[in-house]
């Protein structure tokens, strides 16, 4: 799947010293359980993205490891705090050892 | 007087279950900006079939509808980013892409999915968006035609939708088009199938109630193509006739025949007055 | 063992409680919650599960999950023929101990969460839900 994978981010442009800010991601991918058979009766094997990170300069903010029952697109909604401007960088870690990365940028103010 | 009291508890009893699987009355606004029509006055070409016109969105349950009230939560939204990169993206013998003839799909598709299909004069037929894209590359840009069945077309479909979302539906059954439009009719009301179901056993006669665990809707197509959560991808209008009819058993017509042509063209009609929704989220 | 009244009942009983067994001890379950507590104690309360009562398709269904100071939270759907889904760890930057997904559900069943509290203790959470069966089939 390290075709056809695009990444989605929903992030404030600006915000307050300390404030929390809501964030949203959606990243394409079929996350392919390895539960399912094809028309010949063997095993899909499985391809998922199995961890999400998000960081905001290079501390932690939310660390998900990911298994196949979550949906195909993965979905994450969460709260962030930003102590000061400076960016968001969100990593998606897919079985096949692709890395797929966004990067949001934050202004205080 | 026994009678009497025993029909009121049927009625009491009963009230509920048809509420329960019947439209809701929640409104519909899509990232607190676009308002939809989600029910108006059917047109008077239904003869009376439907005093009023829902859209599919009042059947679902409310975790489903939120998903479509925000264009990010809106998975199908994935689509048309990726129909947004094939637009600019030049194909086939001619080196063209969409760009090139039509610019920016906001400068010339608005409004264009409110009155698909549509009677295309030189060709002679009528044209759904599927076979007008394809249309546009075989003859324009050399290229090959996208399967219908395919993500793809199902994506373009929607990147060309999302440009009319909140304009009414209003598709010319007259004139040229007249004639696939009976046909359509005359499919949406033949039974098909083992079962021997028409399309308006279940959407006319009794959207509302339950089928097994899921609601009937109308069958509008209004909010088409939508994402749909069994599937986990987009599904056009014709996508969706293709597995209603093998739900009744019958061998189905192909996306793309002039069937499934002339009953998109009479089931997008029924809809006339309702905003267009695409792409939407559906169960 | 001779076949009388008392014998044949104490049988019946006995593969009554092995078919239920499977069902209320998910092996795969306990197991995957005590490498997340290392066998602590887990107290009801004190995290929160939202998911909906009816599921319109199991293939995409939203739930939230939301402790308050919890470091992590663990989501699992017992039901399933694996029972992980997510485990969420909270970091310093975190706005709050609470995040939402859309997860897969194989039929009918419990999701549970295990949040890790601020004082190093658990809390569990569990919610039934009905996943509807389409109306033509699937």
């Amino acid at each position: 799947m390290a075709s056809g994978v695009k990444p989605r981010v929903k992030a404030p442009k600006s915000a307050a010293a300390g404030e929390t800010v809501t964030l949203k991601t959606l990243i394409s991918h079929n996350m392919e359980s390895g539960q399912r058979k094809d028309g010949n009766g063997n095993v899909i094997p499985r391809s998922i993205i199995n961890r999400f990170t998000c960081e905001f300069n290079g501390k932690s903010v939310i660390d998900v490891t990911m298994h196949p029952a979550i949906s195909t697109n993965p979905y994450f909604e969460f709260e962030a705090t930003v102590p000061e401007a400076g960016e968001f960088k969100f990593t998606w870690y897919d079985d096949d050892g692709d890395v797929y990365e966004d990067v949001k940028p934050v202004s205080i103010g | 007087m026994k009678l009497k009291a025993l029909t009121a508890i049927v009625a009491l009893m009963a009230a509920p279950a048809v509420m329960a699987g019947g439209a809701d009355d929640d409104t519909l606004v899509i990232n607190g900006e676009i308002e939809m029509v989600t029910k108006t006055a059917a047109a008077p070409h239904l003869d009376g079939a439907l005093d009023e016109v829902i859209s599919g969105w009042h059947f679902r349950e409310d975790d489903t509808q939120v998903m479509q009230m925000d264009d990010f939560d809106n998975p199908g939204m994935i689509a048309v980013d990726f129909a947004t990169d094939a637009w600019n993206t030049a194909e086939g013998t001619e080196g063209k892409s969409c760009a090139d003839c039509h610019g920016t799909p906001e400068d010339s598709m608005t409004g264009v999915k409110a009155v698909y299909p549509k009677w295309n004069d030189e060709a002679g037929e009528v044209r759904t968006i599927g076979t007008q894209i394809n249309a546009c590359r075989t003859e324009r840009m050399g290229a090959e035609p996208l399967k219908l069945n395919s993500g793809e077309i199902a994506a373009m479909e929607a990147l060309i939708s999302v440009q009319s979302r909140g304009m009414p539906v209003n598709v010319a059954i007259d004139g040229p088009a007249a004639e696939t439009w009976e046909k359509g009719k005359e499919i949406y009301y033949t039974r098909f199938g083992q079962l021997e179901l028409s399309c308006a056993n279940c959407h006319e006669q009794n959207y509302g109630n339950y089928i097994r665990a899921d609601h009937l809707s109308q069958g509008q197509i209004n909010a088409f193509p939508a994402y749909r959560l069994k599937d986990a991808g987009l599904v056009t209008a014709q996508n969706r006739f293709r597995g209603c009819v093998r739900d009744t058993r019958a061998e189905t017509f192909d996306l793309g025949s002039p069937e499934f042509i002339a009953l998109e063209l009479y089931v997008a009609s029924r809809g006339n007055g309702l905003s267009v929704e695409g792409p939407s989220v559906r169960n | 063992m001779e076949l009388t009244r008392r014998n044949a009942l104490a049988m019946g009983l006995g593969a009554a409680a092995m078919t239920v067994l499977p069902f209320r001890v998910h092996a795969a379950t306990d197991d995957a919650i005590a490498a997340f507590t290392g066998g602590a104690v887990i107290a009801e309360g004190g995290v929160t599960l939202d998911a909906p009562e009816i599921a319109e398709n199991g293939n995409t269904v939203p739930v939230s999950v939301s402790a308050e100071g919890a470091s992590a939270i663990l989501v699992l759907a017992a039901g399933n023929p694996t029972p992980g889904v997510a485990e969420f760890h909270f970091g310093e930057l975190a706005g709050s101990s609470s995040a939402s997904t859309r997860i897969r559900l194989a039929g009918t069943q419990d999701v549970v969460a295990i949040a890790k509290l601020a004082d190093g203790s658990f809390a569990r959470a569990s919610k039934t839900v009905k996943v509807t069966i389409g109306g033509c089939g699937g």
